[in-house]
């Protein structure tokens, strides 16, 4: 029990360059960019005769394109039919999801490599309808109609944990200050620009257009005034992640054909999957998601790595309370102490263990059912050194981890990835 | 009565049936006392099919709770919007278990007035809104 009866690797990783792109760039040109990024990381190169399956991570094509049967039509796109082309749904886990049952299907010898698609895109609907969608992932019948909105069911998560921990705005406004500077040095992020600088660009208009200059002090300053609107109190707009259309693609390999690709392979060692009711009201707490403690817990113990082995990782940061929380559930800091951390920068790109070196959900954009493979990819360039811009943290990065959730935590999965 | 409906029986529309007649029902599980609201069919605690129709007192306290601005299409059709926000919560009965449920009575716009562990009493909210089934939905409000 608990071990993956052959190694498996990740040989391959890549997105499509994440944003609002509806109608420009749709479900086939978000995938086939993703690919062909992908398959220029393989070193030794890949072809479609290579690739046994295609396993497919996406929420809700469904509703948000009136599209279903995700599975061949992506496949079909890369020349990869008539192999089989299932379609994984866990919310914004995904592509978490399909990562991992293709790498539990390589471990099982059924097949030496198979092609990760996560995709979703978002913004075919208008802004309502992205409400409504998204809202689906919570308990329709008892949530739902008490008027929960995804941001609003994490909105209370935060209100329970300030008043068990104390937690405060400021501490919520450090996680997204942290994930756009990293943002801003992600060339496939949506949102390329930190904090100040959309302050400091919002003072030009103004003082362009004539008006009072705004006495902004700093980027706290800037989130407290109204161009931080609330959404769900109390998470501002800039407590959000972004809705975005995008797809990522991973290549995993068995261990007796990996070296075929590549003489570096990026050793998966440890998976988790937990679950939780999806109704909040039926969990025994609200201020730990403990769908991401079971994840977790598994994937310690496949790897025999710990909270402290962990070098960088990628955590689902679909709102900035969900930083907070996945730091603590994921063991890396006691509960109420993650926000110490942040304060004291230690999650920044140059501290003691880097969270979110891609942006995050918060900067580089949430397609929802591309997020868990678009986080690989992050560990994936930071493994290999190749991260752009200035985002490549400065240490050789030995073990890394991903934390991909599901809707309000109803659903987790947790990664661990070796040199 | 069709062969689908049993008036007894714990379900999904004889809890709503309830909540239209002013009651907020959970179920109690014979074999090891444990409370479910809303109820349902089998004991969240020991997984038997042995529950039986409870009412809830209805008091409780505030366990989590937002401010929304920006609203689910139910709620806008409600006339809810980003000047009015209303506000979701969850609610620790004083039974034990947890609900979700509209808050009211409290000042939507200035939430940092609402304060988690508040008591309230619940509230049944009647929908009588154009295009909308009339229904009622599930409310607190401070006791
Ligand atoms: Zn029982």
């Amino acid at each position: 029990m608990g071990k993956l009866a052959r190694k498996v690797a990740l040989v391959g990783a890549g997105t499509s360059k994440f944003g609002q792109t509806f109608p420009l760039r749709r479900i086939p040109e978000h995938w086939t960019d993703a690919w062909l990024n992908a398959v220029a990381t393989v070193d030794n190169g890949i072809e479609p005769k290579d690739i046994e399956a295609c396993y497919v991570g996406n929420y809700s094509a469904d509703l948000f394109n009136h599209q279903g049967h995700l599975g061949p039509m992506i496949s079909s796109l890369v020349g990869l039919n008539p192999k089989p082309a299932p379609r994984f749904e866990g919310a914004c886990a995904s592509s978490g999801i399909a990562m991992r049952q293709a790498l539990i299907t390589i471990a099982s010898g059924l097949m030496d490599v198979i092609c990760v698609s996560g995709i979703e895109v978002m913004t075919e609907v208008p802004t309502v309808g992205v409400t409504d969608a998204l809202a689906t992932a919570s308990d329709v019948s008892f949530e739902y109609t008490a008027g929960a909105t995804f941001p609003g069911l994490y909105a209370a998560i935060a209100t329970a944990h300030m008043h068990k921990y104390g937690t405060t705005h400021e501490d919520l406004m450090r996680v997204a200050i942290k994930n756009h500077i990293n943002g801003k040095e992600n060339p496939y992020a949506q949102m390329q620009r930190s904090i100040k600088d959309l302050m400091e660009r919002k003072i030009a208009k103004i003082k362009g257009a004539g008006g009072e200059v705004p006495d902004w002090k700093d980027e706290f300053d800037y989130l407290k005034s109204p161009s931080n609107p609330p959404i769900a109190w109390p998470l501002h707009l800039f407590d959000c992640s972004l809705v975005t259309d995008g797809a990522a693609c991973l290549f995993l390999a068995s261990e007796d054909v990996a070296k075929k690709f590549t003489d570096n392979p990026i050793w998966i060692t440890g998976t988790g999957q937990g679950s939780a009711a999806i109704a909040m009201h039926d969990r025994s707490t609200l201020t730990a998601l403990e769908a991401t403690v079971e994840a977790s817990r598994q994937a310690y113990q496949m790897s025999g790595r710990g909270p402290k082995d962990i070098q960088i990782a990628e955590v689902h940061d679909c709102f900035t309370i969900a930083e907070i929380c996945a730091m603590e559930d994921l063991g890396f800091y006691e509960k109420g102490k993650a926000v110490e951390a942040i304060k004291n920068k230690d999650t920044y790109r140059d501290g003691v263990k880097p969270i979110n070196t891609s942006g995050g959900l918060k900067s580089k954009g949430h397609p929802v059912g591309a997020t868990g493979a678009a986080q690989a990819v992050e560990i994936f360039k930071q493994m290999r050194g190749i991260a752009e811009r200035d985002r490549q943290v400065k240490f050789d990065v030995e073990i890394a981890m991903t934390h991909n959730l599901g809707g309000s935590g109803g659903s987790c999965v947790v990664t661990i990835y070796e040199k | 009565m069709s062969e689908n409906e049993n008036e007894n029986e714990i379900t999904i529309n004889n809890y709503l049936k309830y909540l239209s007649e002013g009651k907020l029902m959970g179920s109690k599980c014979k074999i090891c006392g444990h409370v479910d609201v809303p109820a349902r069919k089998l004991c969240s605690k020991c997984i038997k099919p042995e529950n039986e129709w409870i009412e809830m007192s209805g008091k409780g306290k505030i366990a989590a709770f937002t401010s929304i601005n920006v609203g689910t299409p139910y709620f806008v059709k409600k006339g809810y919007d980003r000047k009015r926000p209303y506000v979701f919560s969850i609610i620790k009965l004083d039974e034990g278990p947890m609900v979700s449920a509209q808050l009211v009575g409290v000042d939507e716009s200035h939430p940092e007035t609402i304060k988690i562990e508040m008591p309230v009493k619940v509230k049944f909210l009647k929908v009588e809104v154009e295009g909308l089934p009339e229904k009622v939905d599930l409310g607190f409000e401070p006791a």
